[in-house]
């Protein structure tokens, strides 16, 4: 969330697209209510669904699954072409008055410099002009056809409200009721707020969804604001937590990431690196990226990270191929490529696409290792539980080792909400049985291995010998002593240079905040965007005073936001240029004449001048980008591509199938349906019920009996045309598997018109499988392809094709 | 507001000031004492409370866990109660059926107890010790590291990777427990590593 769930209390318009916050996040959905009680706030749902959050709308309009960008480019034309946009704060903090270079096109669903073969681009075009200055060229003018606005203007101009109608099955009068209360958050003082989660992320083109609602919100001024922004709800307590600390292939805590193979040494990994402003007085604030990475590997091997062995830069991966994702993981397995896998509280043989081969793959390992609170079907994927589990364990080879941890009431320390807080929690319980924390099994792992490379020699012992590890108890490092080093300490004194009998930074001391950090080892981070967590002053994160002066919802006492106890990212945008906020109502930051001031902290230099520093620090140019330059694989702008498997041809751009960049492995190309498939006609999509956690609750008999039995969801229209009847069975399949449910009929879905033709959607809820205390069913994975998103790999689970049929049920 | 008073200390304050109440005053104190001790005494006193959040969802409301023992001081803590944090900005009390569940899901009957091995071709899981387990895990590792780890690439590039063992971290972890994890994957050259972000 670029805001909070306390300050969507401050919004004049929530549009929910892709989630449904009313079920899948109940008590954050309170402040929609809260919005709609005391400001007389709107709610608009687009979903394929009526769900329980368009239950309570002020507007619903369908959508078929996997358009959300037609639609939303339909309503980014619609506000150029009526003059629904803030200008104000498009020219001046958006890259709309940059010009692009020369040779940058786009034609037939794909950008400059497209390699069928590769599946990829050449990217040199998609940037920007430089003057002899060496800054981004702009026209404040907007004349040049070349500048942005004008290039993003032709873009969308092919999404009319007609084309959007074909293409998505929303009515025409439906869409142009929503985009005329979309465009009305343009004025300064009207503000719109957009709540996602996996029902945009969960497609081939997950990524440029969210991208195209956020290139709106721009074009409203809605970023930076209170009420505003792009509201990413996310899924699970701390996944917000394990993607912060980089616990991903290529990642290094604090958005850094590894080096590639193509770049060998330190000072080539930081050629790139440096992002020097694009234009003049632009903090750019990645140019302190060396100050982090020093840091980071300070704190990960201490002492043995010198200046002359480049802090043991070496000692980390470089990487072959853009990331080891889950889906290349299991690809890899299948292919026998891998030999062990750790799976710590996670169950990917339900979360992960194509069941079938998840189970092939697994019985490739040699050993696999499962370290949980609870049972998992994954822990027990060799063992045969009929229709539901149809394996033979002798056939079977991988060794199984499965440990169990303490659950969140056991244990100590910080989780991350969606709006970045990050609140310590205490133990409650004693853990059951012989269970152990995760942080004392993986200090037995690596204390283990740290002994046998000593003793025995090995593959380079030096990372793993040499991995600082300064904790008390070296069996079970406490998380006030993993918290620490989170934040960052000073490692030796730093002397003031301009008066040496100075100290500006004492060893030992946690450090205040990112800003002192240093490139030279004298200061270690774990992870610098956590940086004033854990400071001298104590645990920040524990903080308890819920006051909130003048009602903003910032609540900047209770725990501590990343970054810098920061409430709303990108806040110096909620005022215009001379640092007046655009909303006397709804103040947040404004320019007191020498200094910024307000209810948050600055997300800027606090003295920087509102003329000359724009309020995005992260990018080089100091404004937001309209056009993406070369950031996403499938280029500057969005388009609308069919998910891989769909129910009709693109539109726009015919020859093109899925969306051109994503990755596909070969055997799984020939597991998904043709486009306007015969043999698979039907649209389905998978969703979370309110009473379950993904597969968790299925281990807990409160939330197994609210909801007990696999169901899938047909419309009335549907279940007459294939004479199925509510309450009984049916079969549903995908090229890829087969389940048996119950049939729900309801009228909360509809056939869709898309081109004239019926589209009928099969909504699949997620949950069930073989253990547990919930009554055994059909996870959805089973039907799911296995394709992820072309930026990062989340897999394609809200669009693809079934047929259904009535049946029997499975035999037993 | 200063949320250090805590609930059960309120209500301790309370009881202990009747006897400065009017009604003391007025020459009832005996009987109100006496009326006092005769109630049974609120069920939570007898209870440790901890501020905890809810597990499932990145709402993170805010919950008090109720237990029979007190960790800090040494004892044995059972879990008895769980509900929602009026102090908590976010969910102000309110939890939703599954935050209402958590009881359960603490005290579920398929939470793991004992360190587990299920052998090649076996169709069922055996008990084992932990060091039996972490010493046999810790060999396979370092056996399959040291024969595939990959020191340079084909055009001699220093690569250090190692990318025939694989680890999919929680999601529902501290980041204490996330910080603890990098350090020991990562400083193994481990490059199959992923989380649940994406699902
Ligand atoms: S109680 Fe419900 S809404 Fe609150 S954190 Fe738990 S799952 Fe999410």
């Amino acid at each position: 969330m670029t805001n909070s769930w306390t300050d969507i209390r401050n919004t004049d318009l929530v549009v929910i697209m892709g989630g449904n916050a009313a079920e899948a996040h109940p008590c954050g959905f309170k402040w929609v209510v809260e919005a709609k009680a005391n400001r007389g706030a709107k709610l608009v749902v687009v979903d394929p669904r009526f769900t329980r959050s368009a239950a309570v709308a002020d507007y619903y309009a369908p959508i078929r699954q996997g358009s959300d960008i037609a639609f939303l480019s339909g309503v980014i034309n619609y506000c150029i072409q009526n003059n629904k946009v803030q200008w104000d704060y498009v020219k001046a903090f958006t890259n709309a008055t940059y010009i692009v270079k020369e040779g940058f096109a786009y034609k037939d669903g794909l950008f400059t410099g497209y390699d069928e073969e590769k599946r990829d681009y050449n990217r040199s075009t998609w940037d920007y002009q430089i003057g002899p200055d060496g800054y981004a060229m702009v026209d404040e003018t907007l004349q040049d056809p070349r500048c942005v606005w004008n290039l993003l203007k032709e873009h969308v101009s092919q999404y009319t409200p007609e084309l959007v109608e074909r293409i998505t099955g929303t009515p025409k009068d439906k869409f142009l009721k929503v985009a005329a209360m979309i465009g009305e958050c343009s004025t300064p003082t009207k503000t719109m707020t957009s709540m996602y989660a996996l029902g945009w992320t969960q497609h081939s083109k997950g990524s440029q969804n969210i991208r195209t609602m956020a290139m709106l919100q721009l074009i409203l001024g809605n970023i930076g604001v209170r009420g505003g922004g792009m509201n990413a709800l996310r899924g699970h307590s701390n996944i917000q937590g394990l993607t912060d600390i980089g616990l991903m292939s290529n990642m290094i805590p604090g958005y850094l990431t590894l080096a590639t193979d193509k770049e060998p040494d330190f000072n080539t990994y930081m050629s790139t690196r440096g992002f020097k402003p694009l234009r003049p007085n632009q903090m750019s604030y990645w140019q302190n990226y060396k100050k982090f990475m020093v840091s980071f590997l300070k704190s990960m091997w201490g002492p043995a990270a010198t200046a002359e062995n480049n802090f043991a830069f070496d000692w980390l991966p470089k990487m072959d191929v853009p990331a080891y994702d889950i889906l290349r993981a299991f690809e890899l397995m299948k292919q026998g490529k891998m030999n062990l896998y750790f799976c710590q509280g996670f169950n990917p043989l339900q979360a992960f696409p194509n069941r079938g081969k998840l189970t092939e793959a697994l019985s490739k390992l040699k050993l696999l290792v499962i370290m949980d609170p609870l049972q998992t079907e994954t822990a027990r994927f060799w063992e045969n539980h009929g229709v539901y589990n149809n394996v033979d364990p002798a056939k079977i080879q991988t060794e199984v080792i499965q440990l169990p941890t303490t659950c969140f009431a056991e244990d100590e320390g910080s989780l991350v909400n969606s709006g970045r807080w990050l609140q310590w929690h205490w133990p409650a319980g004693s853990p059951p049985g012989e269970s152990r924390t995760d942080a004392w099994i993986m200090s037995q792992i690596h204390l283990r291995l740290k002994e046998m490379y000593k003793k025995e020699g090995g593959a380079l012992p030096d990372p793993i010998v040499n991995l600082y590890w300064p904790y008390k108890d070296p069996s079970e490092p406490t998380p006030e002593e993993l918290t620490r080093e989170l934040n960052g300490y000073v490692v030796s004194d730093v002397l003031d240079p301009n008066d040496p009998t100075k100290k500006l930074l004492t060893a030992s001391k946690q450090v205040p905040n990112f800003g002192v950090l240093r490139d030279d080892g004298s200061t270690a981070a774990g992870c610098w965007i956590y940086s004033g967590s854990f400071t001298e002053d104590g645990n920040m994160m524990a903080r308890r005073d819920n006051s909130d002066p003048d009602d903003t919802g910032a609540y900047l006492k209770w725990s501590f936001a990343w970054p810098a106890n920061r409430r709303i990212i990108y806040n110096r945008a909620s005022a215009d240029i001379n640092g007046k906020p655009w909303d006397d109502t709804r103040k947040l930051l404004w320019w007191d004449g020498a200094k910024w001031t307000g209810y948050d902290v600055p997300d800027i230099a606090p003295t920087a001048k509102p003329q000359d520093v724009g309020p995005f620090i992260m990018n080089p140019e100091g404004v937001s980008r309209l056009f993406a330059r070369g950031m996403m694989r499938e280029g500057p702008f969005p388009v609308h591509y069919e998910p891989f498997e769909s129910p009709m041809v693109n539109l726009v751009a015919p020859k093109i199938r899925g969306n051109p960049v994503a990755r596909v492995f070969k055997d799984d190309f020939a597991q998904f349906a043709e486009p306007a498939s015969k043999e698979f006609p039907y649209a389905a999509t998978s969703y979370r019920l309110t009473e379950h956690f993904h597969y968790w609750t299925k281990n807990n008999h409160v939330n197994a009996v609210l909801q007990p039995e696999f169901f899938v969801e047909i419309s009335e229209e549907l279940a007459k045309e294939k004479s199925i009847t509510n309450g009984g069975w049916v079969r549903v399949w995908s090229k890829r598997g087969s389940v048996f449910a119950k049939v729900y009929v309801t009228k909360r879905i509809r056939p869709l018109i898309c081109d004239g033709k019926p589209v009928h959607v099969v909504g699949i809820p997620i949950h069930w499988g073989f253990v547990g205390a919930a009554k055994k069913g059909f996870p959805a994975n089973v039907l799911t392809p296995f394709v992820g998103d072309a930026n990062i790999e989340t897999p394609e689970f809200k669009a693809f094709l079934v047929n259904i049929e009535p049946s029997t049920g499975p035999v037993a | 507001m200063n949320m250090e008073l805590s609930r059960r200390q309120f209500l301790g304050t309370a009881g202990a000031g009747l006897a400065g109440t009017t009604l003391g005053a007025l020459g009832f104190g005996g009987v109100e004492e006496a009326h006092a001790a005769a109630i049974r005494p609120f069920k939570l006193f007898n209870t440790t409370e901890t501020r905890n959040t809810c597990t499932y969802c990145s709402v993170a409301c805010g919950i008090i866990i109720y237990s029979k023992g007190d960790l800090k001081k040494g004892e044995k803590a059972d879990i008895t109660h769980i509900e929602g944090d009026v102090d908590h900005p976010t969910n102000r009390g309110t939890l939703c059926p599954k935050g209402a569940a958590l009881l359960d899901i603490v005290k579920s009957e398929t939470r793991l107890q004992h360190p587990m091995i299920r052998r090649a071709g076996s169709d069922k899981f055996e008990r084992v010790s932990w060091d039996e387990a972490l010493n046999k895990i810790a060999r396979a590792m370092k056996d399959d590291r040291d024969k595939n780890f990959i020191a340079k690439n084909a055009d001699g590039v220093t690569v250090n990777r190692w990318n025939t063992t694989g680890f999919l971290a929680a999601s529902a972890t501290t980041n204490e427990t996330a910080w603890a994890t990098y350090k020991a994957v990562r400083s193994l050259g481990m490059v199959v590593f992923d989380n649940q972000a994406r699902v």
